[in-house]
């Protein structure tokens, strides 16, 4: 084939042409993407990583991902799946309007990894990111209990929201080393964006612990509501024994103590104790599920299983 | 659960924001926000004003620091300046011989 025509004559014939379905084309176009033609003020999306990039390469077949790659996809894509439809509820909802943006940008953000993550998985048998995200059943998700948690109050969400992108820093962080190339690729994009949740969970911690009566109380309410919820992150099992020495994937008790020690310099500066909690069950990886996730996916699925097919 | 009615100690003061885009340009302001500090009001500045590559620089200052001109003050203050238009480079022809310019 051809290198696509960046300029469109109407007497060219079709096919040579780059063609509507081109996912390659972004919304910056085909040409002028480069630093060096950047106009001055001109402000563009700029250039990274996107999951239609993803799509692409596995319609392409440029990226196929192994079966336990696949799956291991399957779980980090649910985990940020889950938890973005629950900070979607935030919209409209927080105590400030500056707080409600945040926390969207921040859902958006947990979206933007589900769709790689899915995207890639889907890639073994050919589903796409939306047949995985609307058209499985509960106990085909893989998501960790911690990320189908209730909102609760602010602080609740806080709460999670902290333990969330502390966990998922130290795990992107390690497998942006991985030796598949795509999970590499996501996980170097994700890492960046998870950098930023931290600071912002961090910063609301330590307000919220040194702030008033209520805000303190609500704080540590939050933490032990959350804390149960810990333990299941770490958990090492075969899939990651496998990929671990495959060198796709670290094992999640190697993350546990960098996560220890960087949340455990914010719980005390903000004078706050670990809680002492006995950790809930999970079984998330294997599709056991708390009552919640039911709920979650029921509003989350309702549209695309009544209106299959449905765009706007 | 209830949320409390916000009174007078319990909003958060107006920030104004100042987002620099990324070509050396200077800073330019974007709009305003609430946040109850300046590193909060940096962060929530962060989400709303340079959510689709806007900039690589915010500056936040509380709105109340800043001093300005009396938006009624029309006359002597902004219509001096009229007329005068000596003060614009295109007031002067370009002596002969000189390039560039």
């Amino acid at each position: 084939m051809s290198t696509p025509e960046t300029t469109t004559d109407t007497a060219a014939p079709a096919e040579e042409a780059a063609g509507h379905g081109d996912l390659t084309v972004g919304v910056q176009g085909a040409s002028g993407t480069g630093e060096a033609t950047a106009s001055a003020t001109r402000i563009t999306p700029g250039n990274a990583l996107r999951p239609e990039d993803i799509a692409l390469a596995v319609s392409r077949g440029t990226a196929k991902p192994s079966e336990d790659a696949a799956e291991l996809a399957l779980r980090l894509g649910d985990d940020a799946l889950i938890l973005a439809q629950r900070l979607g509820h935030w919209i409209s909802r927080a105590p400030e309007l500056e707080e409600d943006i945040a926390l969207g940008n921040i859902a958006l953000d947990q979206l933007g990894h589900a769709r790689s993550f899915l995207s890639y998985a889907g890639g073994l048998d050919g589903r796409s990111e939306d047949d995985l995200a609307y058209f499985r059943r509960e106990h085909e998700f893989r998501s960790v209990s911690l990320f189908e948690q209730p909102n609760g109050d602010f602080a609740v969400t806080i709460a999670r929201q902290f333990v969330v992108s502390y966990y998922q820093f130290e795990l992107y962080r390690r497998l942006a080393d991985s030796t598949d190339a795509t999970l590499a690729g996501i996980a170097a994009k994700a890492v960046k964006e998870v950098d930023y949740h931290r600071d912002h969970s961090a910063q609301w911690v330590l307000r919220l612990a040194h702030g008033t009566d209520e805000s303190r109380a609500r704080m540590i309410h939050g933490f032990q509501v959350i804390w149960p919820y810990v333990e299941e992150l770490f958990r090492d099992d075969e899939l990651t024994g496998r990929l671990s020495a495959a060198g796709v994937a670290v094992q999640p008790s190697s993350l546990r103590a960098d996560f220890d020690r960087l949340t455990g310099e914010v719980l005390a500066e903000a004078e706050l104790e670990v809680p002492q909690v006995q950790p809930a069950p999970g079984g998330g990886r294997r599709g056991l599920h708390s009552e919640h996730l039911g709920y979650v996916l029921a509003e989350m699925q309702v549209l695309a299983r009544e209106f299959p097919g449905a765009s706007w | 659960m209830t949320t409390p009615e916000p009174h007078a100690g319990n909003v958060w003061p107006i920030w104004e924001v100042f987002v620099r885009s990324s070509r050396g340009l200077s800073h330019v302001h974007a709009g305003s926000l609430h946040a109850p500090d300046a590193a909060m009001a940096l962060r929530n500045a962060r989400d709303l004003y340079t959510r689709r590559n806007e900039g690589v620089s915010i500056w936040v200052v509380p709105a109340d620091a800043i001093a300005s001109s009396d938006p009624d003050a029309k006359g002597a203050f902004f219509e001096s300046p009229q007329g005068k238009d000596y003060r614009h480079a295109t007031y002067y022809t370009k002596s002969e011989g000189v390039k560039h310019l």
